[in-house]
């Protein structure tokens, strides 16, 4: 590096051709081998997702008149948005719905992956393998397969009745909020449990053991040592979850009933049998923006939480 | 042995399948002492220690602290604490947050706990270190956060895991002697482990030798060098000279032993019940042999050689002398007095060895 440098001062202007300036140039600027590495995702993230969004929030800034759009620029989409209660009110309801769903998802995902990370002393990788197992059905096939068990005449009905415990069917698992958390929560679970486990096999044993050295027994060596140092992996799986889970339209139409709607459902709609792509972008415009007011205020929930332990 | 264990260690044995990483030891710990437990790597010190923090329970035996026996007592419930081998410092904690860990169950006023953890960084002389976190430390400092954290709680026992392995010389010997002070000034007990038989000799009231899980011998620094009674001890703590030889006869108070490339040895007879006929192995310290220049004729507890190799280390010099007839040169260890060393290394080839009796050490082969 100083060599070169010095070199460089020798020679003069002159440079030794282009390459060589190149060369000399990567070398000495850390900034540009950092770009040059990152360069082919950069440029895969500004066309397929900058683009895209810019064309969506245009987009949302028209107004649809019949078959065509109207392309005067106007906050009418959003107007209508939060002027209709129906609109905020599944919004709010899908974040909900999200959040529950990451928390119940985390909340079962935690155990398991604590139980393979200190637990499973061989084969560690077959545990991994067995957990992803559900993954290589198709993502319908395993929602399909839930609306089976929950069903009027479903698997949990049947057996319920044939040992007898109730006389009707139970209807409220099925087409409701319930029915998507639990559909959901299963069909993310590999994605919580992998993170989790990743920040959990990396704690270091002998913090815990000087954990219980200082006097503290197991459940408060939890709370104060391996929670706080597998957060990373939490607040990762939590993110994983909820962000998609936002936007799915799939579970909710499928096991989520009229209850069960969601702000995915919506812009779908809009995009298709409603016809009105416009408001649909507004939606999606909003959404987005929700979500990630929404994950602003986990992380700093999680950063409040951390200092009033610590 | 003192006669009042604190800590007993009763035929103690722990085993991880197929390897036997304690293998039936039994020591016994006075309240107050300074014990080290001194070994090569993977003899089984750590385990031993962990068995007396309590991460591992003994596979055979039994362990007394303060008079209770510990097999049912969790770590969390000794009166133990421990310097971990690599800190173990929390990385999400800040310093004063890593003293403070073990207090929270004490309910102490905020004002009470800053009086606590200040005097503790006071002790390891880290004040105003207390708003750094765990990874802007260096290695220096987290050891003495470790060291701070443990003893904060007060404990009956100190457990040390080679807690001065990652310091540069000067402060590591520093160290022992800050160390040395504190454990006198707080009487607490410590158990010490390392590798190091320097630092045991310097700080120790005793040390148990171990290899391979066992334990060789228990004894002070003074006794464990000057009177080893293995080879492994003696070829462990300092540096030593072997002869293999034959006893050749028992009389007038002396033991007379034919020994290869030195020839005669005589030893006073009383230390040792060795007969004529017996092998033994003759262990000679360089330090205690005196080298001239010259040939004179030879007597018992002489030999001939010639110089080799020196290497100069400043306070004294390893001299190199090879016998006749032998690949194997014999170790001489000499002052640098009044530049003694650095005329030697370059002085007259052709040398006489002479040491005393009571020098010498005889040991049972093994
Ligand atoms: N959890 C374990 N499982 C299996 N074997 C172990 C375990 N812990 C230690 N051992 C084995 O027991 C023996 C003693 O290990 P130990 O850690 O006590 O050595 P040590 O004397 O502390 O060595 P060092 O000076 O290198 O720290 C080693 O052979 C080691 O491989
Ligand atoms: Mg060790």
């Amino acid at each position: 590096m100083k060599e070169q440098t010095l070199h460089a001062a020798e020679a003069g202007s002159p440079p030794g051709g282009l390459r060589e300036g190149v060369r000399r140039a990567f070398l000495r600027h850390e900034w540009l081998r950092a770009y040059t590495l990152v360069s082919p995702t950069l440029i895969l993230l500004i066309v397929a997702m900058a683009a895209p969004i810019g064309v969506l929030v245009g987009l949302s800034l028209w107004t649809q008149s019949g078959m065509e759009f109207d392309r005067t620029l106007t906050l009418a989409n959003y107007e209508t948005f939060f002027g209709k209660k129906i609109y905020p009110l599944v919004l709010w309801r899908s974040i909900q719905i999200s959040a529950l769903v990451a928390f119940a998802t985390v909340l079962l995902a935690y155990p398991l992956a604590y139980f393979i990370a200190f637990h499973v002393q061989r084969h560690k990788m077959v545990w991994l393998i067995l957990i992803t197992l559900p993954f290589w059905t198709s993502y319908l096939l395993r929602v399909f397969a839930w609306k089976l068990i929950l069903g009027y005449n479903g698997v949990v009905n049947s057996g319920l009745t044939t040992l007898g415990l109730i006389e009707q069917p139970l209807e409220f698992i099925l087409y409701n909020v319930t029915a998507v958390v639990i559909t959901l929560a299963h069909a993310w679970a590999a994605f919580a449990i992998l993170p989790i486990y990743v920040s959990l096999e990396k704690i270091d044993r002998s913090l815990i053991d000087a954990a219980h050295d200082l006097g503290e027994g197991p459940v408060m060596t939890f709370l104060r040592v391996t929670l706080p140092l597998s957060m990373p992996g939490v607040i990762a799986a939590t993110l994983l979850v909820f962000i998609p889970t936002v936007g799915d339209y799939v579970t909710p139409k499928l096991v989520g009933g009229t209850t069960g709607i969601m702000i995915g459902n919506l812009i779908q709609s809009a995009f298709g049998r409603g016809a009105n792509w416009p408001m649909g972008a507004a939606i999606a415009v909003i959404s987005m923006l929700m979500v990630t007011l929404a994950v602003c205020v986990f992380l700093g929930g999680v950063k409040g939480l951390k200092k009033l332990l610590a | 042995m003192p006669d009042e264990a604190f800590i007993s260690i009763l035929d103690v044995s722990k085993h991880f399948g197929p390897v036997k990483a304690v293998d039936r030891v039994s020591i016994n710990i006075a309240q107050g002492e300074f014990f080290a437990l001194l070994g090569p790597s993977g003899c089984g010190k750590t385990t031993l220690l962990r068995m007396l923090a309590g991460f591992e329970a003994p596979t055979l035996g039994e362990i007394y602290i303060d008079d209770q026996p510990t097999a049912s007592m969790p770590p969390y419930q000794r009166p133990v604490n421990m310097v971990f081998q690599n800190y173990a410092i929390f990385p999400h904690l800040n310093v004063y947050q890593n003293i403070a860990f073990g207090l929270r169950k004490e309910k102490l006023s905020r004002s009470d706990l800053d009086a606590r953890v200040n005097e503790a960084l006071a002790l390891i002389k880290l004040e105003g270190y207390g708003t750094r976190g765990a990874n802007e430390l260096s290695g220096g400092q987290r050891q003495r956060v470790a060291l701070a954290r443990a003893l904060i709680k007060r404990p009956k026992v100190l457990l040390l895991d080679e807690p001065l392995g990652a310091l540069d010389k000067k402060l590591r010997e520093q160290m022992q002697i800050e160390l040395r002070q504190l454990q006198k000034s707080v009487g607490i007990t410590f158990v010490f482990v390392t590798h190091d038989q320097e630092e045991a000799l310097t700080m120790s009231d005793r040390i148990a030798v171990m290899s391979e899980g066992h334990v060789l011998e228990i004894g002070s620094p003074e006794g464990l060098y000057e009177r080893p009674r293995t080879r492994f001890v003696a070829d462990f703590i300092g540096t030593m000279n072997f002869f293999e030889g034959r006893v050749r006869a028992r009389e007038g108070g002396k033991i007379a032993v034919d020994a290869e490339r030195v020839g005669e040895v005589q030893v006073p007879a009383d230390d040792y019940d060795f007969n004529a006929g017996d092998t033994v192995v003759v262990a000679l310290r360089p330090e205690n042999i005196r080298m001239r220049p010259g040939r004179p004729d030879l007597t018992a507890n002489m030999a001939h050689g010639t110089m080799s190799n020196a290497a100069y280390l400043g306070d004294r010099a390893h001299i190199y002398v090879q016998t006749e007839g032998s690949e194997q040169p014999i170790l001489v260890a000499m002052q640098n007095l009044d530049g003694a060393a650095s005329s030697a290394t370059h002085g007259e080839r052709s040398v006489a060895l002479q040491w005393s009796e009571q020098a010498v050490l005889l040991l049972r082969p093994e």
